[in-house]
């Protein structure tokens, strides 16, 4: 049968970040004979996004899978896999449908270490895709990562880049723990970086220092940082230069660096495309005030999504944080008294 | 091409035509405990029944300390299984070493004959997760009990496909009650075995109740069977309190789920004697009447009559019975007594591989504020 392949890998050494979740998926499946991959149509499709394009023509039916439609379901059987040796990496297909996944998160795979005492344990990884900015559809554009961030015993990681979703998906694959991937579908295919594919993977511990300058921390994950760096790029035009912090695993947090850099700056600004309330950035700015207090010299200050449904196409832009946005709060930070 | 979608192992053996109605298995010991068919040959021998009656018996013995322990503030909200022990007992008796079983709240005693002990199981219900630690194969693989309703039926799906994937001769068992199979997690996890022709076998230990929630209040499917024929898969009932038609059923399904990978759905029509918890009261939904009635069916009484009219336990082999199970229980009450707490520390031990950084900082924030109870 005829099989479109647009979109697949270059075979060149730059990719997209699609492209560079599909090299590490399969990067993965080669060194590894336990893990298996499976969701909603990523088998004979190779995933509605393609990320897990040709998996199945090169791996075989028994490692890439198509699941009936059923989150709870590729979740729970994760678990059941990873229990019995298996490195199950499932694949829910947008964000919004994880939620039904969050039972078996919470309640299985990230304490069936802890409740056996290390008897047991889940080294799964729940992927999925997240954010915004694609006019999808209703409920295809959440941020539910402080969700998830919210949960003890998980890791939550987000790329923000071709190569740092390479190597942090294959350290995520390799972490003996279970892992909610969430890939921002407004980057997969938005630029292309140099990757090498040498199943090098990268930290899951350490946020990752994209800049450096003395005058202000700008800290975000996935897709926001986007506009971050260009925000970071205008104000160094207007002399201001300001530190970027890529957080990537958003659980645990490496709070160290971030507290080292606001230590050194004081002044902290935190982007993130989730709803402000509760997210992940009101935990690093908590941490913040804990340990770096007595060096800030204005208050730590958020640019996020609102506490509102992500709007339908025609408002996204409304909702999203951007470099505007991003330039003004920093300003308003540099002139606090 | 288009067969690489279904089912997944291209070894797989054509799929059997999906079954149109529910199979309902003999039982073996009637309700008098009088024979009402040959029994199989695993019964023919007498050591093996009065082996099935001494871990009913266990079971029952166990059950009863464990609330006295809790009723003495010694044991947390504990779940017995006074009335269902045929159930678990035929299944883990049919189990092999290979299998896997994935059980409920309910399920200790087939936890125990799988090689944890009863102390670990009241170190458990005792508030201790150490007591889910099971020292003994075949139990150190097996899954500790699933406390969200039904949510243990996608995990037995996901073993039943890594035994099948790794091509390894065992099946998923898999325990649920009658109020669970209306979970959607129920059907998603059946629906993919019968889908992918995993080795799966699901046990409803329908006890008529949910707590207060009557059988006939969670659904009108005309048995819980058959639900198994959505998934295109074998539904079976089986007398619940009959441990020998119990065994004989389990023996057929996980053959047929280790050698052709047939998944199945087993109910086994029982009743729960007891409280639901230790923290509920039965007697606020249910008649005695309904109760007086139910246990006509015990059980316990019908094998333990069943051996009595076939001569193979008089008064004095059955008073002997009764005290090794009392010995045995009260063993592992001492052993569950004198464990000795864990730190306090010990709280964050065994959640990631290895602890991370910003956890070893609450480690240590904790030790220095804790104050002990
Ligand atoms: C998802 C979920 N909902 C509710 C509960 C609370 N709960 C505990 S046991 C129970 C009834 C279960 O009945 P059934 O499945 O028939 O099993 P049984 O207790 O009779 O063995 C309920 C509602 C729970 N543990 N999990």
């Amino acid at each position: 049968m005829a099989r479109k392949s647009s979109g697949s890998p270059r075979f060149d050494d730059t990719h997209t970040v699609v492209e560079a979740v599909n090299l590490a998926l399969a990067r993965a499946l080669d060194d590894d004979p336990q893990v298996v991959v499976f969701g909603e149509d990523v088998g004979v499709n190779g995933g509605v996004f393609r990320a897990t394009l040709d998996l199945q023509t090169r791996f075989g039916p028994t490692r890439v899978l198509d699941t009936p439609l059923a989150e709870a379901l590729i979740a729970g059987m994760a678990v059941g896999m990873a229990a019995q040796g298996l490195r199950p990496v499932a694949e829910i297909q947008f964000a919004g449908f994880a939620y039904a996944c969050i039972d078996q998160m919470l309640n299985h795979a990230a304490r069936l270490r802890y409740r056996t005492r290390g008897r047991l344990s889940c080294p799964m990884v729940l992927r999925t895709i997240c954010g915004g900015g694609i006019h999808a559809p209703e409920h295809h554009s959440e941020s539910p990562e402080a969700m998830f961030a919210h949960i003890p015993g998980l890791r939550v990681v987000v790329p923000s880049t071709p190569a740092r979703a390479y190597g942090l998906l294959l350290a995520a694959i390799r972490d003996p723990d279970p892992v909610v991937f969430l890939e921002p579908t407004r980057i997969y295919r938005l630029f292309r970086q140099a990757v090498k594919d040498d199943g090098t993977s990268l930290p899951l511990d350490t946020c990752f220092v994209e800049r450096e300058g003395d005058d202000l921390t700008l800290v975000s994950w996935g897709a926001a940082l986007v506009e971050v760096r260009a925000a970071a790029e205008a104000l160094a035009q207007q002399g201001i230069e300001s530190t970027v912090i890529d957080v990537a695993t958003l659980k645990p947090l490496d709070m160290a660096t971030i507290v080292d850099s606001v230590g050194h700056t004081g002044r902290c600004l935190i982007v993130h495309e989730a709803p402000l309330s509760g997210g992940v950035g009101a935990e690093i700015a908590a941490q913040i005030g804990e340990h770096a207090l007595l060096h800030l010299l204005a208050p730590v200050t958020r640019v996020t999504g609102h506490d509102t449904p992500m709007p339908l196409a025609r408002l996204e832009h409304a909702y999203l944080p951007s470099a505007m946005r991003i330039e003004q709060a920093a300003h308003a930070l540099l002139r606090f008294e | 091409m288009p067969n690489s979608r279904l089912p997944p192992f291209d070894e797989s053996p054509p799929r059997p035509e999906a079954p149109r109605s529910v199979y309902r298995a003999h039982g073996y010991i009637g309700q008098s405990g009088r024979v009402v068919r040959p029994l199989p040959a695993f019964a023919a021998d007498a050591e093996a029944l009065i082996a099935l009656y001494r871990w009913i018996l266990l079971c029952r013995h166990f059950d009863t300390r464990a609330v006295a322990l809790q009723r003495t503030g010694q044991l947390g909200t504990y779940a017995a299984a006074t009335g269902q022990e045929a159930v678990p007992v035929g299944v883990a008796h049919a189990m092999i070493d290979a299998d896997v079983l994935i059980p409920t709240y309910r399920e200790a005693i087939a936890q125990v004959m799988r090689g944890a002990r009863f102390d670990d199981i009241l170190r458990y219900w005792g508030g201790d997760e150490r007591g889910a630690d099971y020292a003994a194969t075949p139990a150190r693989h097996d899954f500790p009990p699933a406390v969200p309703i039904a949510s243990q039926v996608p995990h037995a799906a996901g073993v039943a496909f890594a035994l099948k994937h790794g091509h390894r001769n065992g099946a998923a068992v898999c325990f649920i009650g009658d109020g669970g199979t209306s979970k959607g997690d129920f059907h998603e996890g059946i629906n993919l075995a019968g889908a992918w022709q995993l080795p799966l076998v699901v046990v409803i230990v329908n006890n008529q109740w949910a707590i207060s929630v009557p059988r006939r209040a969670q659904t009108a499917a005309e048995t819980l069977a058959h639900k198994a024929l959505a998934a295109g898969i074998q539904g079976v009932q089986v007398d619940g309190n009959d441990v020998v038609a119990v065994r004989e059923v389990l023996d057929h399904a996980l053959r047929a789920a280790r050698t052709s990978h047939a998944p199945c759905v087993i109910e086994a029509l029982t009743y729960r004697l007891c409280d639901h918890t230790t923290a509920d009261d039965a007697s606020r939904y249910r008649s005695d009447a309904e109760l007086r009635e139910a246990r006509k069916h015990d059980p316990v009484a019908r094998l333990r009559t069943h051996l009595q009219h076939q001569g193979l336990l008089d008064a004095s082999a059955e008073r002997a019975l009764e005290a090794d199970c009392e010995a045995t229980i009260t063993h592992a009450v001492d052993a569950y007594l004198a464990t000795p707490s864990r730190s306090t520390a010990s709280i964050f031990e065994h959640l990631y591989a290895e602890l991370p950084a910003e956890l070893v900082r609450q480690q240590a924030r904790l030790a220095e504020t804790d104050h002990g109870p």
